[in-house]
């Protein structure tokens, strides 16, 4: 017969609150209370049960670990079950995927790996013979090798030959494709580990996997296939009109800056961009030239003075539409 | 060997439904003698198991089935290493190194 649990002792319901476990404690102490019960010693055994049970489920902790198994009635430290012993014991094979294995044919052994084929008929001597012998029946494709690769910005933009040293003595040659991005993967078929077993054709190789990273570059960003870049233009440049030099993913390019420029003016070099193929069709971005008026004169009197007359002539508001037009206070700016 | 009811007093913070529903999940799996359910020592490891997974690594009911059966496929395969660990250790010392000599060593493979 099982002992009675704490809660039965007191009878009160597992779930019961602090509140019920003591009135039924206070109740059962008073009713086998030993002083109150001279020469029964049955009161006197349930009166100790009482207060035992009652020690264990008055406090949080203790009703807590007796409720997860951890200590018994007495309070003592239960013997905790590790799972191992029992997982791997007799009784274990009821919770494994594929019940009980016959390994006394190796064939399920390498069945486990891939080894395809029915193991009907093979007696174990012959299965495992056929194993060793010929060297065929055990095949165990390669592992993947995973590496990465840091590419600079125009050699994602444009592709190219990359050298990947695995050490002093080994090394990939890997070719980038136009326009590759950040992260992506590229996959060296049978660059991987070696294969096992297989027979005389042997298993197959793993493969190398390579993922690409792509260094930022100074002031080239990418968009897609599109590039934008930033570029400062001289106050003249910008107001009177020039041809400059621009550099691209392939090399520099003369482009025309139109009369009264401004910084933000975006001007566009129509296939300067990435030019890769994408599912069998060939596609190609566009450069994007953002314009910013460098002043570049710093303190310059001959400037400073030919600006006062042009601006009493010019009167100009940069700031308008950014609230109010008329200031309400000064504050003094200073250079940072 | 308990029954059903002595597991559920051995467990009192487990809840008779949820215990009955861990059964019918298939996470734990009694015998089941003249039409009732008996649980082995393992069954009451794997219930500490399961409670132990549940409050220590925060594995709610969802993820549970993923983390037995992956332990499942854990222990089978250490039962299957053991077996054969068992075999090779029985054979004679010839045989022992040709296997040892087979091996690839550690790190010999992949990158």
């Amino acid at each position: 017969m099982a002992t009675q649990t704490p809660y039965e002792v007191l009878g009160v319901k597992p779930d019961a609150s602090a509140d019920d476990i003591r009135k039924a404690y206070r109740k059962l102490a008073k009713e086998f209370h030993p002083d109150l019960n001279p020469g029964k010693p049955a009161a006197e055994a349930r009166f100790k049960a009482v207060t035992a049970a009652h020690d264990i489920v008055s406090d949080p902790e203790k009703r807590a670990r007796y409720d997860r198994g951890e200590i018994d009635e007495s309070g003592a430290e239960r013997p905790r079950y590790s799972y191992r012993p029992h997982a791997e014991g007799a009784q274990g094979w009821k919770y494994q995927p594929h019940g009980e294995m016959d390994m006394d044919d190796l064939d399920d052994l390498f069945a486990m790996f891939g080894r395809g084929g029915g193991r009907g008929g093979a007696g174990s001597a012959r299965g495992a013979r056929g194993a060793q012998g010929a060297g065929g029946g055990f095949a165990m494709p390669g592992p993947d090798r995973h590496f990465t690769l840091t590419i600079d910005f125009a050699e994602a933009a444009t592709g190219g030959k990359k050298r990947l040293a695995l050490s002093p003595e080994e090394w990939l040659d890997v070719t980038i494709p136009p326009g590759i991005e950040q992260g992506q993967i590229l996959r060296l078929k049978g660059k991987g580990g070696p294969g096992v077993g297989g027979g005389p054709q042997g298993a197959p190789p793993g493969d190398a996997l390579i993922e690409v990273l792509v260094a930022p570059h100074p002031f080239f960003r990418r968009d897609g296939d599109d590039i934008h870049v930033e570029l400062p233009v001289s106050l003249p440049e910008a107001v009177i009109g020039a041809r400059v030099s621009v550099p691209t993913v392939s090399g520099p390019v003369t482009m025309t800056i139109p009369k009264g420029s401004d910084t933000g003016t975006r001007l566009r070099l129509r296939g300067k961009g990435i030019h890769h193929k994408r599912g069998g069709h060939e596609t190609t971005g566009d450069q994007y030239v953002t314009l910013k008026v460098m002043i570049g004169a710093g303190d310059d009197p001959e400037l400073a003075e030919f600006l006062k007359t042009w601006a009493e002539k010019h009167p100009t508001d940069p700031r308008r539409g950014m609230g109010s037009a008329a200031p309400s206070g000064a504050a003094q700016g200073t250079k940072s | 060997m308990i029954g059903f009811d002595e597991l559920a007093r051995r467990f009192a913070g487990l809840d008779r439904v949820e215990l009955t529903r861990w059964v019918e999940n298939r996470w734990l799996l009694p015998d089941e003698e003249g039409g009732h359910w008996v649980f082995r020592e393992v069954d009451i490891a794997r219930v500490e198991l399961i409670l132990d997974i549940r409050r220590e690594c925060a594995v709610d009911d969802e993820a549970m089935p993923l983390v037995l059966s992956l332990l499942d496929q854990l222990y089978s395969l250490r039962r299957q290493l053991r077996r054969l660990s068992d075999a090779l250790e029985a054979q004679p010392p010839e045989v022992q190194a040709a296997i040892r000599h087979a091996l690839p060593k550690a790190g010999q493979r992949g990158g």
